[in-house]
C-alpha cells in the first residue's frame, strides 16, 4: 500500500512552546490511522498540522516536511486546494445555520460548481456515502441544527465528503455523541475506509482498536510508538505505551 | 436590631422607587408632548397636517403641512443608510476579522471617537467642508440633501460599525473553521458563512443607524438648506423635521407652536417603531 | 511564520476574495481617513485662531469670549450628574440585587432602551414644556440641566447595572458570611467594587452632556453671560458653538470653539477608555 503523508523530522511550535517534537510518520494510503495519547500530548495539533488548520492560530509555526502524495504542502501549496483535497470533521458537530442541503451543498459551491442538477446529485450522493440520506431525505430545507447531534456530526461527514477529498481527518468525531450514535459513525467510518485515507484523533482506545489499522501514541508532543493497531495494543514495545493502555496513566 | 430591619425594609423601597425613574421619564415625556399636541392636530386634522404638502406658518390663514418635513427627514436617511451601511459594515468586518492586534488597538478607540464627536461640530465641518465641496463640483448651493446623507452617513458609522462588529465576533469560531476546512479562502468563509449567521445583529445596527439619523438635528440644519418644500432632486436643499422644530420653535406661538410640538410627536412615533423593529430584530437572535 | 505564505500566486486563483479583500481593505481606510481628516482640519483651521481674549472672563461681541460657556457646561455636568446618578444607580441596583424577571423588569428594560433612543430635540421639546414651562423655571441652567439628566439615565444604568452585575457573588457570599445585611454588603462591598465601572459610565456621560446642543436651546436658552444662579439662562460650549456658526459672523471663533469642543471630547474618550481597561484588568479572582 501507498504512502499518503510522509512526515519528516517535524517539529511545531507556538510561539516559544513546542507541541510536537520530531515527529516522523508515513500514513498509508486507504487505511485507518488512529492518533491517541493523553489530553495535550499533540494528537489533534499533529492532525491540523495534516490540512494546515494550524494556520489559523497566531505565533504557530514548523520545521521539518509534510509531504501528501509527495509534494510538500508547506512549500507552496495553495492551501484550499490542499483543504479540499483533506476533508475535516470537528469534535463538536458545527453544521452552518442553514438548510441541511446548503451545508452539504456550500463546499462544491465554494469550488465553483452552479449547476443545480450537479449540485442535487453530489448532495444526495454525499448524504447516501454518510448514511443519512435516509434520515434526512424529506427535510432537505429544514435547518440542518434541527436534528440530533449524531444526525449533525453525520451531515458534517457528508459536507466533507461532497468537494471530494481523498483523505478525511477527524478529530475526535465521536466525543460529543451518545453510544448509539457513535456506533453508526464507527460503521460509517469503516465503510468509507474503502475510498478515503482517514485519521481519526480519539481519546477511546477501545474506539481506536475497534476501526483503526494502525495507531500512533503520542506523550508531551512525541510520538512514542506508531504501529500496526493490533501489535501496539497486544504486545506494547515502549513500557508508556503499556501503561497509558493498561490505564496506568493518562 | 429592629431598627436595622427597618432601614434595610426603607432602602428596598427607596430603590424600588428610584427604579421607576426610566417608566416615569418616558410616561412624562410622552404625556407632555401629546398633550401640548392634540390642540393644534384637532385644529389642522390629522390626516392633513401628515399628508399636507404646505408648511406656511406666515400665511392668512396659516397652512400647517407636514409632508415635506417628513420627505426630508426619510430621504436624508435614506441617503445616510446608502453611505453608512455598506462602509460601516465593511469596516466592521475589517474590525471583527481582518484586522491585526496591533491595529485594532489604534482604531478601535478611533472610531469610539468617532461617536464621540458632538453633532455640532460634524455640522460644522459639514457647513465649511462639504457644502462649499459640493458647490464647487456638482454645482447648486451645496446646501443639500447630498450633503446631510454624507454627513448623517459619517455620523451612523460608529453605530454600525459598533453592533455589527459585536454580531460578527459573536459567531461561533467553529462555522468558520468548518468553512475552512472546506478548502473556502478567509474572504468567502467571512462573507458566505458568519455574515449571514450575524444578520439579524447587523440589521438591528441598520435600525439603530437610521434613528441616530432621522433623530439628528444640529447637524442637518447646518448642511441641509432647509427649504420646507418637497425636493425634486438630492442637490435640493431640504429640511426635516427636527430641523423644522429647532428653526422655528424660537418664535412659534399658539397654533404654530402647537404644530411644531405635533410634529416631535410623529417623530417620536418613528423612533418608537424603529425602537420596536429594533427589539423583535434582537428577539429572534436570542432564539 | 509558516515556511511560505504564498499570497501573492495564491489570490490569482480567487479573484474574488481577492476583490473583496480589497474592499474591506478600503472601508477601514475610509473610515479612519473621514475621520482623521475630520479632527485634522479642526485643529489645523482652528488653532490659529487662539488668542487670549477668546477665553477673557466677560462675553462681549468682540471677544466672543468662551470662558462663560465652558463654566456653563461644568455647571450643567454637576447639576444633571447630582440628578441623575442617585436615580440610574438605584435603578441598577434594584435590577441587579432586589429585582426577579418580573413584568416591571421588563418595563424598566423597554422603557430605559425607549429612553436611549429619543432624538435629542425631543427631549428639548419636553424640557420646555416641562422644566421651562410647566413647572414655569423659564430657560435656565436648571431646566437644561434636568432636561440632560433624564437623557442620561440609560448610559448611567446600564454601565452601572454591567459594573455590579460584574462583581463576583463570591464578594457578597462573604459579606453575607461574616453577618452583614444587604444594605450594608450593597454599600460596603458591592459599590466600591463596581465604581470603576460606574465611573467609566459617567465619563461617557459627561461626553454627551458636552456634546448636546439640541436639547439645550430652548431650555437653558443662549445667553452667553456667565450664570450667577441655577435659574439663569446660558449656553454650554456645544450651544455657544451652534450660536457662532449659524449667526455667520464669528467663523474664526467658531473654528476655535469647535477645536476646544474636540480637544474635550479626545480627552473625555481617553479616560473613559483607561478606566475601562483598568477594569477589565482588575482581577477578581
Amino acid at each position: 500500500m501507498n504512502d499518503k503523508y510522509q512526515i519528516t523530522d517535524l517539529n511545531l511550535f507556538y510561539g516559544d512552546f513546542q507541541a510536537l517534537t520530531d515527529v516522523n510518520m508515513n500514513i498509508k494510503e486507504n487505511q485507518i490511522t488512529a492518533f491517541i495519547g493523553p489530553s495535550g500530548c499533540g494528537k489533534s495539533t499533529l492532525l491540523k498540522t495534516l490540512n494546515r488548520m494550524n494556520d489559523l492560530i497566531d505565533g504557530c509555526h514548523i520545521t521539518g516536511k509534510v509531504l501528501l502524495d509527495g509534494v510538500d504542502i508547506y512549500d507552496n501549496y495553495d492551501v484550499n486546494l490542499l483543504r479540499k483535497n483533506v476533508g475535516m470533521v470537528f469534535q463538536k458537530p458545527n453544521p452552518f445555520p442553514m438548510s441541511i442541503y446548503d451545508n452539504i451543498a456550500y463546499g462544491p459551491r465554494t469550488h465553483g460548481i452552479r449547476k443545480k442538477a450537479l449540485l442535487d446529485d453530489i448532495v444526495e450522493e454525499s448524504l447516501h456515502k454518510a448514511a443519512i440520506w435516509d434520515e434526512v431525505k424529506d427535510r432537505l430545507k429544514r435547518n440542518a441544527l434541527s436534528v440530533s447531534g449524531g444526525q449533525q456530526q453525520r451531515i458534517c461527514i457528508a459536507r466533507a465528503l461532497a468537494v471530494g477529498p481523498e483523505v478525511l481527518l477527524m478529530d475526535e468525531p465521536t466525543s460529543a455523541l451518545d453510544p448509539i450514535s457513535t456506533n453508526k459513525i464507527e460503521d460509517l467510518i469503516l465503510d468509507l475506509k474503502k475510498y478515503y485515507t482517514i485519521v481519526i484523533v480519539t481519546h477511546n482506545m477501545q474506539q481506536a482498536t475497534r476501526i483503526s489499522d494502525a495507531t500512533a501514541f503520542f506523550l508531551l508532543g512525541e510520538i512514542i510508538e506508531f504501529d500496526s493497531t493490533s501489535s501496539l495494543f497486544s504486545m506494547p514495545k515502549d513500557k508508556r505505551t503499556e501503561d497509558y493502555i493498561t490505564g496506568r496513566f493518562g | 436590631m429592629k431598627k436595622q430591619k427597618i432601614l434595610e425594609r426603607l432602602m428596598s423601597i427607596v430603590f424600588f422607587i428610584t427604579a421607576t425613574i426610566s417608566i416615569v421619564s418616558v410616561i412624562l415625556i410622552l404625556l407632555f408632548i401629546v398633550i401640548n399636541s392634540i390642540p393644534a392636530l384637532k385644529e389642522i386634522g390629522i390626516v392633513q397636517f401628515i399628508t399636507g404638502k404646505t408648511w406656511a406658518p406666515a400665511n392668512i390663514p396659516a397652512s400647517f403641512g407636514l409632508l415635506p418635513m417628513i420627505l426630508g427627514s426619510l430621504y436624508v436617511t435614506a441617503g445616510a443608510v446608502l453611505i453608512g451601511v455598506p462602509l460601516g459594515l465593511f469596516t466592521a468586518v475589517f474590525m471583527a476579522r481582518f484586522c491585526p492586534e496591533k491595529l485594532y488597538k489604534v482604531l478601535k478607540p478611533l472610531i469610539d471617537l468617532l461617536a464621540g464627536i458632538p453633532s455640532i461640530v460634524y455640522g460644522f465641518f459639514g457647513l465649511v467642508f462639504i457644502v462649499p465641496l459640493i458647490r464647487n463640483t456638482l454645482g447648486g448651493t451645496g446646501d443639500s440633501i447630498l450633503a446631510a446623507s454624507i454627513l448623517l452617513g459619517i455620523m451612523i458609522l460608529p453605530t454600525i460599525i459598533g453592533l455589527s462588529e459585536a454580531a460578527i465576533r459573536a459567531v461561533p469560531q467553529s462555522y468558520y473553521e468548518g468553512a475552512l476546512s472546506l478548502g473556502a479562502t478567509h474572504e468567502r468563509a467571512v462573507f458566505t458563512i458568519l455574515l449571514p449567521a450575524a444578520k439579524s445583529g447587523i440589521f438591528a445596527s441598520v435600525i439603530l443607524g437610521i434613528g441616530r439619523a432621522i433623530g439628528e438635528t444640529m447637524a442637518v440644519v447646518m448642511v441641509a438648506g432647509n427649504q420646507a418644500r418637497i425636493p425634486t432632486g438630492i442637490l435640493n436643499g431640504v429640511r426635516t423635521m427636527t430641523s423644522n422644530i429647532v428653526i422655528e420653535m424660537g418664535y412659534a406661538a399658539d397654533l404654530h407652536r402647537g404644530a411644531l410640538i405635533a410634529s416631535g410627536l410623529v417623530l417620536f412615533v418613528f423612533i418608537l417603531i424603529l425602537n420596536i423593529a429594533f427589539s423583535l430584530m434582537n428577539k429572534k437572535k436570542g432564539a | 511564520m509558516f515556511r511560505t505564505k504564498p499570497k501573492s500566486t495564491f489570490y490569482k486563483s480567487h479573484p474574488l476574495s481577492l476583490l473583496i479583500k480589497i474592499l474591506v481593505w478600503a472601508a477601514i481606510f475610509i473610515t479612519a481617513f473621514v475621520l482623521l481628516f475630520i479632527i485634522a482640519y479642526i485643529f489645523v483651521k482652528g488653532i490659529r485662531h487662539f488668542s487670549l481674549d477668546f477665553f477673557s472672563l466677560h462675553y462681549n461681541s468682540e471677544n466672543v469670549s468662551v470662558l462663560p460657556s465652558i463654566i456653563t457646561t461644568i455647571y450643567m455636568i454637576f447639576i444633571s450628574l447630582l440628578a441623575s446618578l442617585p436615580f440610574g444607580i438605584g435603578c441598577a441596583i434594584y435590577l441587579t440585587e432586589y429585582a426577579k424577571e418580573t413584568r416591571f423588569v421588563k418595563y424598566i428594560r423597554v422603557t430605559t432602551e425607549t429612553l436611549s433612543g429619543i432624538p435629542s430635540i425631543v427631549y428639548g421639546l419636553f424640557g420646555m414644556l416641562f422644566f421651562v414651562t410647566y413647572l414655569k423655571w423659564g430657560f435656565s441652567i436648571l431646566a437644561g440641566s434636568f432636561t440632560l439628566s433624564i437623557m442620561i439615565l440609560p448610559l448611567i444604568i446600564r454601565s452601572a447595572e454591567e459594573a455590579i452585575i460584574a462583581v463576583p457573588d463570591t464578594f457578597r457570599e462573604a459579606s453575607f458570611g461574616l453577618g452583614a445585611g444587604k444594605l450594608r454588603t450593597i454599600f460596603k462591598i458591592v459599590l466600591p467594587s463596581a465604581m470603576p465601572g460606574i465611573f467609566a459610565g459617567i465619563i461617557l456621560a459627561i461626553g454627551r452632556i458636552v456634546g448636546e446642543s439640541a436639547a439645550l436651546i430652548y431650555t437653558a436658552g443662549t445667553v452667553a453671560k456667565i450664570p450667577v444662579s441655577g435659574m439663569d439662562s446660558a449656553r454650554t460650549l456645544s450651544v455657544h458653538m451652534y450660536a457662532l456658526s449659524s449667526e455667520g459672523l464669528n467663523t474664526d471663533k467658531a473654528y476655535a470653539t469647535a477645536v476646544v469642543l474636540v480637544a474635550l471630547v479626545i480627552l473625555i474618550n481617553l479616560l473613559a477608555t483607561t478606566i475601562t481597561k483598568k477594569v477589565g484588568n482588575k482581577q477578581y479572582e
